[in-house]
């Protein structure tokens, strides 16, 4: 089991920034994301677009302005729980807490942050009978590491840069690739799309556009078996598979937070603006997540609020005591 | 002023008929939220995330943009009458009237 002094939930700028904040104050934080990559909204939703009210830049990436961040907090080494996705929170002795993963990771922590953003990254999913009970038994929605698919007959569907980057990799390790679009043709990625056409043309994967997935069949284990498609004016057919990966990007849900027993507003978390904590003392949410009277969800106001969040935390873990405050003009910033 | 009328289909297939003003350049999305319908509108109207997206069943509207098109082709269920509510102005109803479902597949 991991110890540490705060556990983050939400790997978002905000979730990265607090890390910073709470290390000034000599804290120790392990950060989890359902997600395998850091930077919640803008990692997923808009890497590439350029956002201009972060003080001291004109204008940043998304995607620049969390490499910075991680820059930013280095120096304090967090841990990090990606593909975590939290489900657990418990009071356990000692005033402490007891967060747990659905893959089972468990992270004890004197304080809790939830900085869940619009909660969890889900996938989108397809609307097919069965799907449920096939998902860990052939059907994933995301790939962590694709060498498990070594060999094995792949089915992936969906038609966005995703789906054409990861049938590229997959092309050098499946034994058996097909590729699924329900339109004729790829929107984005002209070169990526014309890559793909190419190794299908040399026989190296099969592409089926204009094509649905139908339903999907399983063996006599409850294993995935075969997926049954169809292309637009021919029967549907089915196609035999270990594998089924469904790309169709990832769309955020309140999820697990909203059984936690704290006070929700509208699916936000109520919080008091001294310390941003919650209904529950030692649990605290900033970001996205939280609601208070005059919230703005913006990164500078979860920055803001990461700031008193850390001062919060510190009193909770040690008993009341205040934290000394200081500028980083003059301590500097010392790692853990 | 000038109103548009829209009638719109809820996820449990309840109709309503609302009346919004058009000449503010407000978009189909902000509309639907405005009048208290459960639209996330997660990107804030930039065409990237698809929580605002609806069903046309009636009325002339502008072509689909191609960032908007991108978005609604990343969809597992992606419908001919799929929209993005987000990247409709009202002022584009050139009919004054429109019929439109709410994306039924949409979870809580
Ligand atoms: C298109 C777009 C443009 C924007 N432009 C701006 C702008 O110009 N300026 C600005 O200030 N803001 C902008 N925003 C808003 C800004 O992105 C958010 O305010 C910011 O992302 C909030 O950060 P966060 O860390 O609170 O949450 P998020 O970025 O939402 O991160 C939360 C993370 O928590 C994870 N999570 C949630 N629940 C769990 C759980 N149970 N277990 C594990 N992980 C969990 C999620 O997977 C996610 O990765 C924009 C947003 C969008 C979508
Ligand atoms: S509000 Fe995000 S796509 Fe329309």
């Amino acid at each position: 089991m991991l110890e540490t002094d705060v556990c983050i939930i939400g790997a978002g700028p905000v979730g990265l920034f607090a890390v910073f904040e709470l290390g000034l104050l000599r804290l120790k934080a392990y950060v989890m994301d359902t997600l395998p990559v850091v930077g919640g909204q803008l990692a997923e939703i808009y890497p590439k677009k350029p956002i201009y009210d972060i003080p001291g830049y004109p204008s940043i990436l998304a995607g620049d302005l969390i490499d910075r961040l991680m820059e930013q907090i280095a120096p304090f080494q967090p841990g990090f729980g990606l593909g975590q996705k939290v489900v657990g929170l418990e009071a356990v002795e000692g005033g402490r807490w007891k967060v747990q993963s659905e893959n089972g990771e468990v992270v004890l922590a004197g304080a809790v942050v939830i900085a869940g953003g619009l909660g969890c990254f889900e996938p989108r999913k397809p609307d097919l009978p069965g799907l449920a009970a096939l998902e860990g038994r052939g059907v994933t929605y995301m790939i962590r590491d694709p060498e498990v698919f070594r060999g094995r007959r792949v089915v992936l569907a969906g038609g966005g840069d995703s789906a054409l980057d990861w049938t590229l990799q997959l092309a050098e390790i499946a034994g058996d690739l097909t590729l699924v679009h329900r339109n004729s043709s790829f929107r984005g990625a002209p070169e990526s799309a014309a890559r793909v056409q190419a190794l299908a043309d040399a026989g190296r994967l099969r592409l089926l556009t204009s094509t649905a997935l139908v339903s999907l069949e399983a063996n006599a284990a409850g294993n995935l078996s075969s997926v049954t498609v169809q292309t637009q004016g021919q029967p549907a057919w089915s196609l035999e598979a270990d594998d089924l990966i469904p790309l169709y990007g990832l769309t955020p849900q309140l999820g697990p937070i909203a059984d936690w027993g704290l006070a929700l507003d509208a699916s936000a978390i109520q919080v008091q603006t001294d310390n941003f904590q919650t209904s529950v003392p030692g649990i605290f949410a900033i970001g996205d997540i939280n609601t208070y009277p005059g919230k703005l969800k913006l990164i500078l106001s979860g920055f803001h609020e990461a700031a008193l969040m850390a001062h919060g935390a510190y009193r909770h873990i040690h008993g009341g005591a205040k934290p000394s405050f200081k500028y980083t003009t003059v301590t500097g910033v010392s790692g853990l | 002023m000038q109103e548009v009328q829209i009638t719109v289909i809820d996820a449990s297939g309840t109709a309503q008929e609302l009346a919004f003003p058009t000449g503010m350049g407000l978009s189909l999305m902000e509309a639907l939220k405005s009048a208290g319908y459960p639209v996330e509108a997660v990107c804030g109207g930039m065409a990237l995330c698809a929580t605002c997206r609806v069903e046309w069943q009636e009325g002339t509207v502008s072509e689909p943009t191609d960032a908007e098109l991108d978005m609604l082709d990343t969809l597992p269920d992606q419908q001919p009458t799929s929209r993005l509510g987000c990247q409709i102005r009202l002022e584009s109803l050139t009919d004054g009237q429109a019929i439109l479902r709410l994306n039924p597949s949409k979870k809580d």
